[in-house]
């Protein structure tokens, strides 16, 4: 089925989301739609999956005008969506999850869980899909929750597939999984978007792109021929650049020197096993893999906010093995947590108050017990001008800000105070081209005048772009190490060790 | 960056709609519709409209038709927004404290044993010396739920409302103490206190029944006191983070057993001092059960208040005016003052659902814009 998008306008209040945008999506065919956050992406699709209604222009399937007045019309038009955000019940199987809404039921309301499970395993066998029909859903790796959300949509016989940010939750390698099941669906003839603002995906996964900013199309093309500056620049409206201003690697003294550190999770199993590290001065240490092998684990024991169960952990020649997050703070240790939602920030918190999270005792902004606020809130908004965070306010709510510029307001935060070792946990995770480049900035910068770095993501481009040593990490052991001293370490040697394929 | 943006981050915007919403109008409505389905309620029990009339007239003139009456309504409205002060303190830390009522009993059998034990001491010196007495046992009573939740993850409500029937058996058993309980008398009460230890009444010299005194000044005081505490301290900051996110709190080095512990306790003292306020400024001792429901009312008044400090003192004056015109109402109309009861709780109902007021008066508030397609 072909769709057609001729003119869409959609307006909220002042704000226009979506103005006159034209797009044809393709049977047997990825598009692959780009923009950053607020773009408006997001409001374009919900248009055409009936979640909103357009303000102007309309949609055609197969040359036949519709109109949907809500989900279920486009529903049944054939048209699903794959949220970012999984719409699942944890303690149902898969299959009654795949028919919430749409039970297939017999006489008495008797529920037919027999032929829908048998539909399932055909949708399965289909498109290679490998999910137990029965298995709990909060059983599932997020991975595998993705896929539950595919055959709901393909249990309604849908010919059009959005997905919403599908790689966002996703893993290096299930990644890879998720592309072997596009390129399934598309063989089967289906029309597929792919919404992103990753660069590399969209290029490896899509026959078409077209690249949305400020609500309008911007530029369609052919991923073959089109670079990643280009599209960048198409995304975000200027050149950006993709190289990293780096100093030469001058490495100085042992700044972080683990040793010997174990860590157990809550239920006395080893989550960080035996591990050995060292950070010096002037260099960034990346440790790669997948998550859930006891990187947040090993960030926390160092952070000061779990209690490691043997090793010593010397932070510029002292023994902070025991010493509390606060002790630790004082003696310049930064921490950029790997969730910003839950453990960075305070959403109801102003951007100043947030500003000031771990250092409002500081001399700086309070005498005895008061808390000097007009000097906080002059501090906060230096911090936010040096740091780019973009705010209406310093008294604005933090969680009124976008993604990036949370992100932005912890680094200000964290990068503002005396500093000697930084441990930042997925530094840039669901952050547009912008916000990323300025961050690996701002983490670079900190390494040339001396600092110590500390990376933990698996996002392997990442760690690749801004590190000077990288350790894997799996099952709780530094099971491999590089230097990039002698050259880019071979991105297929990493990828193996992630997997935990020994070298 | 330039100097002019430092200044427009700087700019302080004016206080929005949606908070003037939240903080004024949702209670507003949640109080008319109240009232409303008091009425509703009078006429389903056979009230006629004639006595509903004269009854809301009562309730107007008990609350603030005369002097008398808001001498009334003030003395009434004193204890409640004192341990309203205190429960709004816990909720901002995030803990809820059902054992204000606990609290408010130790703190006011506290301050008539300092009270009468130290008889010969001046009022200067007896009266915060009993005040006190009061609000530091409030804070050791509330600080035992507390350290409960931050040393074994116990969880406040269940042990407050365990430490709340405690306390009721532990003041039944003190009162009958030969050096508490009254010379001559068999039945559990106290010695009174002297009159150094009372809080005098400040509208004596017009007419020595009015019974407004001077704990009034205290619940002015302890408003500015909770308001710098909340919002200019920095123990208040760590309270709000921690009630806000507790995790975020952690990470930034907070420490939350001693946090809770502290909240607690201060939350307490405000409880306490409400005890002591009931004890030497109205009833002059200690009788079984003298709280008379306080520490729950209180819980009412500082959610009403939305847990800020003024929010607090305008909905204690609130329930104050509806206690003192529901026994002018019971009196003048013959309608039971259950009905202030119902019509309290129904307040309640209305602030805890501040979709369900926006449904019932939907011109009262601004339609909502959808938000932008991106996602935070």
């Amino acid at each position: 089925m072909q769709v057609d998008l001729r003119g869409i306008t959609k307006r909220f209040g002042q704000v226009i989301a979506n103005e006159g945008v034209g797009l044809t999506i393709r049977p047997g065919e990825v598009l692959g739609l780009l923009g950053e956050n607020g773009a408006g992406k997001s409001t374009l699709m919900n248009v055409l999956c009936g979640l909103y209604q357009p303000d102007a222009g309309e949609i055609l399937l197969d040359g036949v005008p519709v109109t949907f007045s809500g989900p279920g019309d486009a529903i049944s038009a054939g048209i699903g969506m794959v949220h970012q955000h999984f719409m699942l019940v944890p303690v149902f199987s898969v299959t009654e999850n795949v028919i919430l809404g749409v039970e297939p039921s017999g006489r008495l309301d008797h529920l037919d869980l027999k032929t829908a499970r048998a539909k399932v395993a055909e949708i399965n066998q289909a498109y290679g899909l490998k999910v137990d029909p029965n298995a709990l859903i909060e059983t599932l790796p997020v991975g595998v929750q993705q896929r539950v959300e595919i055959i709901k949509v393909l249990f309604r016989s849908a010919d059009v597939l959005i997905l919403d940010e599908p790689t966002a939750v996703l893993t290096p390698q299930e990644v890879d999984d998720f592309f072997r099941i596009v390129d399934a669906l598309r063989d089967a003839g289906k029309a597929l978007v792919f919404i992103t603002h990753k660069l590399n995906e969209i290029l490896e996964i899509s026959d078409r792109i077209a690249v949305i900013r400020d609500g309008r199309i911007v530029g369609e093309g052919d991923p073959k021929k089109l670079t990643r500056p280009e599209l960048a620049e198409m995304m975000v409206g200027h050149p950006v650049s993709f190289d990293l201003e780096k100093g030469a690697f001058a490495p100085g003294r042992a700044l972080l020197d683990v040793s010997d550190l174990t860590v157990l999770r809550e239920d006395d199993t080893v989550s960080v096993d035996h591990v050995n590290l060292t950070v010096r001065a002037g260099e960034v240490v990346g440790i790669a893999g997948v998550q859930g092998n006891g990187q947040s684990a090993l960030i926390e024991a160092l952070t000061g906010v779990r209690r490691p169960a043997s090793g010593t952990i010397m932070l510029d020649g002292q023994d902070i093995t025991q010493a509390s997050v606060r002790a630790r703070h004082k003696l310049g240790m930064a921490h950029i947590p790997e969730d910003r939602q839950h453990n960075a920030l305070i959403a109801n918190f102003s951007v100043a108050e947030n500003m000031v999270l771990d250092t409002y005792y500081d001399t700086r902004f309070s005498s005895g017990l008061h808390i000097n606020w007009p000097d906080v809130h002059t501090a906060a908004a230096r911090f936010a001008t040096d740091f780019d965070v973009r705010t209406p306010s310093v008294y604005a709510a933090a969680g009124h800000l976008s993604g990036g510029n949370q992100q932005k307001l912890v680094v200000a935060r964290e990068l503002s105070r005396e500093t000697t070792v930084i441990i930042a946990g997925q530094p840039t995770r669901g952050l547009d081209v912008v916000s990323t480049g300025y961050i690996h900035s701002r983490l670079i910068a900190a390494r040339d005048s001396g600092d110590g770095v500390l990376i933990v993501s698996s996002e392997l481009d990442e760690i690749l772009a801004l590190s000077d040593r990288i350790f894997v990490m799996f099952k709780g052991r530094f099971v491999a190490e590089f230097n990039s001293d002698a050259g880019l370490p071979d991105k297929s040697a990493i990828g193996l060790a992630m997997a935990g394929v020994a070298q | 960056m330039t100097e002019r943006s430092m200044q427009d981050l700087l700019q302080r915007r004016l206080i929005g709609r949606s908070e003037i919403e939240d903080v004024v109008i949702v209670p507003l409505f949640a109080v008319i519709t109240a009232l409303f389905l008091g009425t509703l309620v009078m006429l389903a029990t056979n009230v006629d409209l004639a006595t509903i009339a004269r009854s809301f007239l009562a309730l107007l003139r008990g609350s603030v038709g005369s002097l008398n009456a808001i001498s009334e309504t003030l003395t009434a409205a004193a204890p409640l927004i004192l341990a309203g002060l205190g429960l709004a303190l816990g909720f901002r830390a995030g803990l809820f404290n059902i054992g204000a009522e606990g609290q408010v009993l130790m703190g006011g059998m506290a301050a008539v044993i300092v009270g009468f034990s130290f008889a010969d001491l001046p009022a200067a010196l007896l009266l915060p010396l009993s005040l006190l007495a009061g609000a530091l046992t409030g804070a050791l009573y509330a600080s035992i739920a507390g350290w409960l939740r931050a040393a074994t993850g116990a969880h406040e409500v269940i042990s407050t409302i365990m430490l709340n029937l405690i306390s009721y058996r532990l003041l039944d058993y003190l009162l009958r103490q030969p050096f508490i309980q009254k010379e001559g008398r068999s039945d559990p009460i106290s010695k009174s206190v002297p009159e150094a230890a009372e809080l005098p009444r400040l509208l004596a010299f017009i007419d020595p029944n009015l019974r407004v005194h001077a704990g009034i000044f205290l619940v002015l005081a302890a408003v500015a006191i909770v308001y710098w505490i909340l919002f200019r301290s920095k123990l208040g900051f760590e309270f709000r983070a921690s009630g806000e996110n507790a995790e975020a709190a952690r990470f930034a080095g907070m420490r939350s057993g001693i946090i809770i512990v502290v909240a607690m306790a201060t939350a307490g003292a405000f409880a306490g001092l409400a005890g002591a306020n009931q004890v030497l400024g109205v009833l002059g001792r200690a009788t079984p059960g003298f709280s008379a429901g306080i520490g729950f009312d209180a819980i009412a008044v500082a959610l009403l208040g939305r847990s800020h400090p003024v929010g607090v003192l305008l909905a204690g004056l609130l329930f104050g005016a509806l206690e003192a015109g529901g026994r002018q109402m019971q009196v003048d109309a013959g309608v039971s003052i259950d009905l202030i009861g119902i019509i309290q709780a129904l307040i309640i109902v209305f602030i805890a659902a501040p979709l369900m007021v926006r449904a019932l008066f939907p011109w009262g508030f601004r339609t909502t814009i959808k938000p932008k397609g991106g996602k935070l």
